[in-house]
Order: C-alpha cells, then sequence, then structure tokens
C-alpha cells in the first residue's frame, strides 16, 4: 500500500473521522453531566457545575439499582462459566456429527433477539409457578451468556495437546487429577475472560432484563426509565461516570497487556508471535462483549 | 469418549450441566412459547379447560391487521438499511486496520473504538437524542458554521432510529470484516497493484471476496441487533415510527396478552432464522463462522 501515499492519507483521515464519530457521543454526555442547565445538552451552555453529581449521589434508586445489578451479573457469572465450560468440553469430545448439531443448538441463543429469549424464559417458568423477578433474568440471561462462554474455552481448548491428557492418565493419574492439574490451568485465561465478558454483557442486558425482571429495575432498566420520563441530567452524570472508569479500565487493561508481552519476551524469543496473535484476539472478543 | 476422556463422575456432571443448560433454558423455553402462541388467552379460570384448544388466532390477530404488518415490514426495511449502512461505514476502517496500518498500531486503534462499547446501550441512545434534539448541539453547530438558518428536524420518521442503530451496531460490522480480511495474504494486493488493476477492481475482486464470510456475520450480527432493539426506538423513534418489538412489548405489558405476544416473538425469531439462512446461502457462509 506504500505506493499510494494519497489514498493511505484518504483512509488514514478517514478512520480518524469515524473515531471522531463514535467518541463525540460520549463527549456530548460528558458536556452535559457539567452544564449548569435544567434540560441535559451541552448547548445552551450555562456555566459549570457540580450539582448533577450531588444530584446522583443522593439517588436511593439508583444505588439500589447498582446493587441489583451486580448481584445478578454475579449469579449469571457463577452459572455460565462453569456451563459453558462443560459445553466446551461435551463438544470437544463429541462426534463430529452430533457436534455440528449440538454446536447449532448453542449457537443460537447468540442469534435470538433478546424479547424472544426474555418471553420464553419468563412463559417457562411461569408454567412452574416461578413468578417475574431477578431470578429468571439471571436465568435468561445465562441462556445466552453460556454460549459466550462456551466459544471463548472451546477456542482456549484447541491449543491444548489431548496428548498431555493421555500421558498423565498412562502414567496412572486419575481423571480428577488430570482436570484439576492439568485441563483446569490450561483453560484459565479463558475463565477470566469468559467470567469478565458475562459480568459486562450482563449488566449491560435490557432485552432480556426487561421481560423477566417483574418490577425489579436493573440499572440498566433504572436508567431506561429515566431517560423516557425526565428531563434530569443527573444521567449524564452518571454516564460521566461510566466513561471516566472505562477509559481507566481501558488504560490498565492496555497496561497489562504491554506487561504480559513484555515478560513473555522475557520468557521466549518467539514472543512476537504471540504478541501479534494477543492483538488479534482483542477484535473478536470485543465483538462478543456486545453482541 | 468423553468417559474415557474424563471418568465417569465428572462426566456425569459436564453433561448434567450442558443438559441443564440447552434443555432447561433454551430448549423447553422456546417450546413453551411456541406452545403458547397457538393457544388463546384466556382468564386463568379456563385455563386446561374446554376453551383451552390449540389455535391460529394469534397469528391471525398479525395477518388480520394491516398496521402489524406495515410495521413489521418497515423493521425489516431498516433494519436492513442499518445493516447496509454499516457495511459501507465498516468496510474501509475493517481495511484500514487489517492491511494498511500495522498490526501494533491497530490494537491501539482498537483500544479507541472499544471505548463507546463500556458505556450502555440506553446512554448511547440518549447521547444522540441529545445532539438530535431541535435546539441541540448539532442544529447549532451547523447554525454557527451558517450551514442552515432554521434547525432540522431530524427526528422525524425513522431518521433517529436508523441514526441511533447505526451508532450502536457498526462495530459489530468493523469486527468481523476485520477478522476476515486480516487473512488475506498481503502480497496478492500488490501483486494485482503491480499488473496495473484499480482500486475499485482489487476490492472487487480480491479483498471483498476474501472478506466474504466476515461480511456474512457482520450483517447477520448488525441486522438481528436492530431488529430486535427495544432501546434505540423507544428512545429515538418519532410518532410515526414503531418498532415491531414495541408491539412484541406492548402485547406483553400492556394488553397482558401473553400469548398474542408469544406469537409475535415468535414471529419475529422466524424473521431472524429466515434472515440467517439466506444470508448463509448467499454469501456461502457457515455458521460456524458466524458466531465467532
Amino acid at each position: 500500500m506504500k505506493r499510494f501515499s494519497v489514498g493511505r492519507l484518504l483512509i488514514t483521515a478517514y478512520v480518524v473521522a469515524f473515531i471522531v464519530y463514535m467518541i463525540a457521543p460520549l463527549m456530548v454526555m460528558g458536556g452535559a453531566a457539567i452544564n449548569d442547565s435544567r434540560f441535559p445538552s451541552i448547548y445552551p451552555w450555562m456555566g459549570l457545575t457540580l450539582r448533577w453529581f450531588v444530584e446522583l449521589f443522593h439517588d436511593g434508586q439508583m444505588w439500589l439499582a447498582v446493587i441489583r445489578s451486580l448481584l445478578v451479573a454475579l449469579a449469571v457469572v457463577a452459572i455460565s462459566v462453569p456451563v459453558g465450560t462443560a459445553a466446551a468440553l461435551v463438544i470437544n469430545s463429541a462426534q463430529a456429527r452430533f457436534r455440528a448439531v449440538l454446536y447449532g443448538i448453542m449457537v443460537a441463543p447468540i442469534l435470538t433477539p433478546g424479547a424472544v429469549i426474555g418471553i420464553a424464559t419468563i412463559l417457562f417458568w411461569n408454567r412452574l409457578h416461578v413468578s417475574a423477578g431477578l431470578h429468571l433474568s439471571v436465568l435468561g440471561q445465562a441462556s445466552f451468556i453460556s454460549a459466550y462462554a462456551m466459544l471463548l474455552v472451546l477456542a482456549r481448548m484447541q491449543s491444548l495437546d489431548p496428548a498431555l491428557e493421555e500421558a498423565a492418565l498412562d502414567l496412572g493419574a486419575s481423571h480428577g487429577q488430570v482436570m484439576r492439574r492439568i485441563i483446569i490451568p490450561h483453560l484459565k485465561p479463558a475463565f477470566a475472560a469468559a467470567a469478565v465478558i458475562a459480568f459486562f454483557q450482563s449488566v449491560e442486558n435490557f432485552n432480556v432484563t426487561l421481560f423477566t425482571a417483574g418490577n425489579t429495575q436493573t440499572l440498566t432498566v433504572y436508567v431506561f426509565s429515566q431517560v423516557r420520563a425526565g428531563i434530569t441530567p443527573k444521567i449524564n452524570a452518571l454516564a460521566l461516570l461510566m466513561i471516566a472508569m472505562s477509559l481507566m479500565g481501558a488504560a490498565a487493561y492496555g497496561n497489562g497487556r504491554r506487561r504480559a508481552a513484555q515478560r513473555l519476551r522475557a520468557e521466549q524469543e518467539t514472543a512476537t508471535e504471540d504478541e501479534v496473535v494477543g492483538a488479534r484476539s482483542v477484535a473478536p472478543m470485543a465483538g462478543q462483549q456486545l453482541a | 469418549m468423553l468417559i474415557s476422556r474424563y471418568g465417569r463422575g465428572l462426566t456425569g456432571l459436564i453433561v448434567a450441566m450442558t443438559a441443564f443448560w440447552l434443555v432447561l433454558l433454551v430448549i423447553v423455553p422456546n417450546l413453551i412459547l411456541l406452545n403458547f402462541s397457538f393457544r388463546p388467552y384466556l382468564p386463568i379460570s379456563q385455563m386446561g379447560g374446554s376453551n383451552d384448544v390449540y389455535t391460529l388466532a394469534n397469528y391471525a390477530t398479525f395477518f388480520h391487521s394491516f398496521i402489524h404488518i406495515e410495521i413489521f415490514g418497515l423493521t425489516v426495511l431498516y433494519s436492513s438499511v442499518v445493516t447496509f449502512i454499516c457495511l459501507v461505514l465498516s468496510y474501509p476502517l475493517a481495511f484500514f486496520l487489517a492491511k494498511v496500518t500495522p498490526p501494533r498500531n491497530a490494537a491501539t486503534w482498537f483500544l479507541v473504538l472499544l471505548l463507546p462499547l463500556w458505556v450502555s446501550e440506553v446512554m448511547r441512545s440518549f447521547a444522540w437524542s441529545i445532539i438530535l434534539a431541535n435546539h441541540g448541539p448539532l442544529n447549532a453547530a451547523l447554525q454557527g458554521l451558517g450551514l442552515i438558518h432554521e434547525p432540522i428536524r431530524w427526528r422525524t420518521g425513522f431518521n433517529g432510529i436508523i441514526v441511533g442503530l447505526v451508532y450502536t451496531n457498526v462495530l459489530f460490522m468493523v469486527f468481523p470484516l476485520y477478522n476476515a480480511m486480516q487473512s488475506l495474504d498481503s502480497n496478492q494486493i500488490e501483486a494485482a497493484q503491480d499488473l496495473g488493476a484499480s482500486l475499485w477492481r482489487i476490492h472487487w475482486r480480491i479483498v471483498a471476496p476474501h472478506a466474504k464470510p466476515g461480511i456474512g456475520s457482520g450483517c447477520i450480527m448488525v441486522f438481528m441487533l436492530s431488529a430486535g432493539s427495544i432501546l434505540v426506538p423507544s428512545i429515538l423513534g418519532s410518532a410515526s415510527s414503531r418498532w415491531f418489538t414495541e408491539i412484541i412489548q406492548q402485547w406483553m405489558f400492556e394488553s397482558l396478552d401473553w400469548n398474542t405476544g408469544a406469537a409475535y416473538a415468535f414471529l419475529l425469531l422466524i424473521l431472524c432464522i429466515t434472515f440467517v439462512s439466506m444470508m448463509t446461502r448467499i454469501l456461502n457462509v457457515k455458521l460456524v463462522d458466524v458466531a465467532r
């Protein structure tokens, strides 16, 4: 591509414009959070204020919703990571013909609209006389978040040499030992990634939660009700806090990655290749994160 | 196979957990949904009674309602428009990340691009409702630049929904495209250049065909997320634009008619299944490639 420097310039300009487009709404949110106007906007600018943060801080309902979201997310992580792992183990040793069918069923929840998952969940549990509430949100969310966990664990599993398991068994290790000493340690990074993704997917989730939670509000549902009902800019204050936290999270993640890469380089000379692979794996994971 | 590998006890546990997920959380609820959609909406006292028979009445409600059919059609149409816009916007970006900039820089670009994804979809739609307001920053900026004299009403018809859906879903097109393009050997592009192929021809004959699986999965992802979206249409929609999910919501929460709601939800599911199989057939991609 080096020869087409004009083309390169154009495409770089396009990418920069795209990034501005992606970031601009966040800037508007941030600006509105500190604008001393009764309406959530950055224009007209009425001066700097922190009162929306004070109002947000005193919003007891919001804090309750935050706690509920966290509890639901932890429960979803606790269900979907083990379930996803089990499913990955099953599919990994399934026969080819069976495998395709199983894979199709497991991936289907990702491609099902949240409203459909939510309604199916509530109709099913209602039959068993379980009424709507956060417990159903957990089950509904777990039904598709387990699929992400399964995909992540399965991807990691492919780099595990089955000969290791066989060798351990031949040398007299029990199945439990193979699991504890070989499989689980190897899968650990995938567990971490799956847990993080499951957590954020759950906190983010709106569609499934809306249909399953009954009258209880999680954070997203609460924010939605506020946005629909009102004109108060305290939601912008919340947004600004979330943006700030995600910036810090991104910075920490970047640092962690760099340090991990350095460690790798110190450990082995082939580190460069791993790093490239690492950079590549950011994308699909992020893609899955919010699907 | 499983037993020889993990032993009886562990296999039992593994199979039980997988079965719990697939049977209790996925398969049976969907069958119940289907079953529900063919039953009439009855007061509790009559449930299981002589009136509780299989019927097509819930689906007939849809096919007899011109408005609902129209809304369904418009949802499909505008979800397709959103998908197309996302594809056009993402293609150059994905190409830049995969083939123009070195991988090291690409990682940094990705971190920046990912930022909006960390802020929830409600917030992002809300941000656009601020930006697109009649006296909002966009109109103010355009007026300040002297480009327009009167504020433009951005949020008429489906405009607001399109803007919101493109913004919230465009990254789900970028990532699969990027993944697909990355595996293309750059030498092929250079060879084509050496042989005098134009930029357009290079993309039409080499890059785009290679990126086909990515285009397929990106389109499926964006279309599904758009058609199934509830937040964006309810925050950014106007009086004249209604989304199919909003009708489902009405049946479930306002009419409390879960049976008709189930039928409508099932129609949405059928739409998505149709779209997925259409895309996989047209672009010749496999489901395995889609959910990667």
